[in-house]
């Protein structure tokens, strides 16, 4: 948006100095405050992120999309009935509530290696545009290295965490979710991908392994997915994850 | 000690005295989520008016964490100043309210008592207190410290420029200080998050700092927000640093969740004392601490988020800092779940920090999972400059690219000072008035491009 009275803001000389740097720098005044442009720029940036919390799993469009893979998919749910005890009770996020504990152990699972959840996260934005793009170019890559999947999880208000109990009560070796990241102001669309090996609820963050940033101008879904494959293949190898498990991807050929 | 209240016809029984805190505390979503807050407004208001009741003296007898559990306890205890205390040892918790309020109460007075008071007693009465009272009361509390200039003098207000870049690029980095010191910020310190701790690169920021603030002689301190052993290091080595910085909690578990413990406080305050780097004075170090750490250390043992808070100033009065700032809404909306309280817990911390002696500063802020936006954060900084606050963190366009959360800017500062007629720290006013940023009444000046600083980074 330009200016409409360029005459009464005052430019700032600096504005070079931007090429050095993505802050909002050389922003300009008009008397001590922001010029309109810049003060509507940054309401838009956090009207982004402010959606993007608030916005909803398009959980039918990704189980349509989901069946490519031929295998079963379960809608579960958070103990966290509403966006609002999401956001204050991040305990709740982490625990499936009773449905779906039923629904997951009425499943007859003969074990699996991988158990993969989709959740809403802090941004459903970033998984309704990004979870089944990255999950195209996962799967083919875990079929043809015989690393079998469990059923798919979508999980609505649900906290990283959410994954060790879908892995572990569907009997997988590991649980992999994807899941929307806390929205910036720049990216507002950032999904994560976290993994765990010998999944049970109650671990904590040193148990894991992340992949953050995955958007198109971040990491990108190819390097997210070769990323993601060589996690799992490491983790099922060695038998761990988190801390102890390091990515040397690209020390290693894929 | 157990406690009791009766509403009608419930009594309410509160076990002990950190219960009894933390039902009176004023609602906020980190309670909640310990499960220590109050299951109704009316057991909330009971807690209140029974906690007026209580005696200073209660706060002596029964700490809320052992002192044989707790390593500040027994400095809060140890550092007390009972022949102070004596002045006000008839009174509960609701007089010292009535009293902070009075005109009996004023600056001078106030600056004899702050050993005399705990943290204890100063978060209880916070608790009995409505925002106006916070607002008034730490109004009379001036912290004035120095370094390379003076922070805290009534009628002045600071900025810290905090030029973070998401790789640490100088260049990156050096583009938002220029920005901020053509915008007036930058008084408090100029203080980078860097993105990694590795000594060798936190080395070469303080070199870059060092070397800007010597080319322009500006009355300002760095500082590169590192944990405490890696400044140690580098001060042996013999790096640059003016100011030692540490996020402190309020809780010995707390501390050791940041591997941190008062000894190794004091190792930090001596080394950098030693460097004899400050101009105005000597006052070393720079704390940062917020509400709700203690809780996701889960070492808040049973203590609601506030009194953990107000704790967390015993540990940094102790180190005689620069600055201290609250990181009030960055923690997230967990511990403090929209803009209603973030401005509470703000006005209490600020509130909290200046009776115990602390020279407070407050990093208004929010995440965008917080129900909060600029308009809360517009009121909450007019709010802190009205109650006396030291300083506010200012970042370019409010919006920090490497900690992804939402500040106050460049153009807050100034809209403060305009707003309530502060100016920035008097060595730092003249620096920028020989420098044409600002004229004598504060304005911005019209920057050319031959300026000076800009001439810097081409």
């Amino acid at each position: 948006m330009t200016e409409p009275q360029q005459h009464i803001t005052q430019r700032d000389e600096w504005g070079a100095l931007r090429s050095f740097t993505a802050a909002r720098i050389a922003l300009g005044r008009t008397g001590v405050s922001l010029p309109v442009g810049q003060a509507l720029d940054f309401k838009m940036a956090h009207a982004h992120a402010r959606d993007a919390v608030f916005s909803y799993l398009e959980k039918e469009r990704i189980f349509t999309a989901l069946q490519m893979f031929q295998l079963p998919v379960f809608f579960i749910h958070s103990k966290a009935s509403d966006r609002q005890s999401f956001l204050q009770r991040p305990d709740l996020g982490r625990r499936l509530d009773e449905d779906a504990v039923v629904k997951l152990k009425n499943f007859k699972s003969k074990g699996y290696d991988v158990c993969i959840t989709i959740a809403d996260g802090l941004s459903s934005t970033a998984v309704n545009l990004h979870a089944v793009n990255v999950l195209a170019l996962l799967m083919p890559m875990l079929e043809k290295a015989q690393i079998t999947v469990a059923p798919f999880c979508i999980a609505e208000q649900g906290r990283v965490a959410i994954s060790d109990e879908t892995g572990n009560l569907l009997r997988a070796k590991l649980s992999l979710i994807l899941i929307g990241e806390r929205p910036g102001l720049t990216a507002a669309d950032s999904m994560g991908a976290y993994l765990t090996y010998c999944p049970v609820a109650g671990l904590t963050d040193e148990a894991r392994n992340c992949i953050s940033n995955i958007r198109p101008d971040g990491l990108g879904y190819q390097a997210a997915a070769e990323k993601m494959f060589y996690l799992v293949r490491e983790s099922l190898r060695l038998q761990i994850s988190g801390v102890r498990l390091k990515d040397n991807a690209g020390l290693l050929d894929l | 000690m157990a406690y009791k209240y009766t509403v009608k016809n419930h009594t309410y029984h509160f076990n002990d005295l950190k219960t009894l805190m933390a039902k009176a505390t004023p609602l906020r979503s980190g309670d909640a989520l310990a499960g220590v807050a109050a299951d109704t407004y009316e057991e909330r208001v009971a807690a209140q008016m029974c906690l007026a009741d209580v005696s200073l003296t209660t706060f002596l007898n029964e700490a809320v964490i052992p002192y044989e559990a707790d390593e500040i306890t027994r400095l809060i205890i140890d550092t007390h100043d009972r022949s102070a205390f004596n002045t006000i040892a008839s009174f509960t918790v609701g007089a010292l309210r009535d009293w902070l309020l009075s005109d009996a109460a004023d600056t001078r007075l106030l600056q004899q008592l702050q050993y005399a008071f705990t943290p204890e007693m100063i978060a209880a009465v916070s608790k009995i207190m409505r925002n106006q009272d916070l607002i008034l009361a730490a109004q009379k509390c001036e912290v004035v410290t120095r370094f390379r200039n003076t922070i805290g003098l009534r009628g002045r207000f600071s900025a810290r420029l905090q030029p973070n870049h998401p790789t640490d690029d100088a260049k990156g980095i050096a583009a938002s200080i220029i920005d901020g010191l053509l915008y007036a910020s930058g008084d408090a310190v100029i203080g980078i998050n860097p993105a990694t701790d590795s000594p060798a690169h936190v080395h070469r920021l303080l070199h870059m700092l060092d070397e800007l603030i010597n080319r322009f002689s500006i009355p300002t301190q760095s500082c590169v927000l590192c944990h405490i052993t890696t400044t140690i290091e580098l001060i042996a080595q013999g790096a640059p640093v003016d100011l030692a910085f540490q996020s402190v909690g309020g809780t010995e578990k707390t501390n050791s969740s940041f591997g941190i413990n008062l000894s190794l406080l004091q190792e930090a305050y001596d080394a950098t004392l030693s460097l004899h780097r400050g101009v105005t004075g000597n006052n070393v170090m720079y704390f940062e601490t917020g509400q709700g750490s203690s809780l996701s250390a889960n070492a808040h043992e049973g203590v609601d988020q506030q009194t953990c808070e107000a704790r967390s100033y015993a540990v940094a009065r102790h180190f005689k800092p620069h600055i201290v700032n609250s990181v009030v809404g960055f923690i997230g909306p967990e511990y403090l779940y929209d803009g209603k309280q973030i401005m509470r817990a703000a006005l209490e911390d600020h509130f909290c920090a200046k009776m115990l002696g602390v020279p407070m500063g407050m990093d208004v802020c929010y995440t965008n999972h917080a129900e909060a936006d600029q308009d809360d954060m517009d009121n909450l900084l007019l709010l802190l400059g009205v109650a006396g606050c030291n300083f506010i963190i200012g970042v370019p366009g409010a919006d920090d690219i490497m900690l992804n959360y939402q500040s106050a800017s460049f153009h807050d500062a100034l809209y403060v000072r305009k707003a309530l007629q502060l100016k920035p720290a008097p060595e730092f006013e003249r620096w920028l008035m020989q420098h044409e940023i600002i004229d004598a009444e504060g304005n911005p000046l019209p920057v050319k491009h031959t300026h000076k600083l800009l001439q810097h980074v081409f």
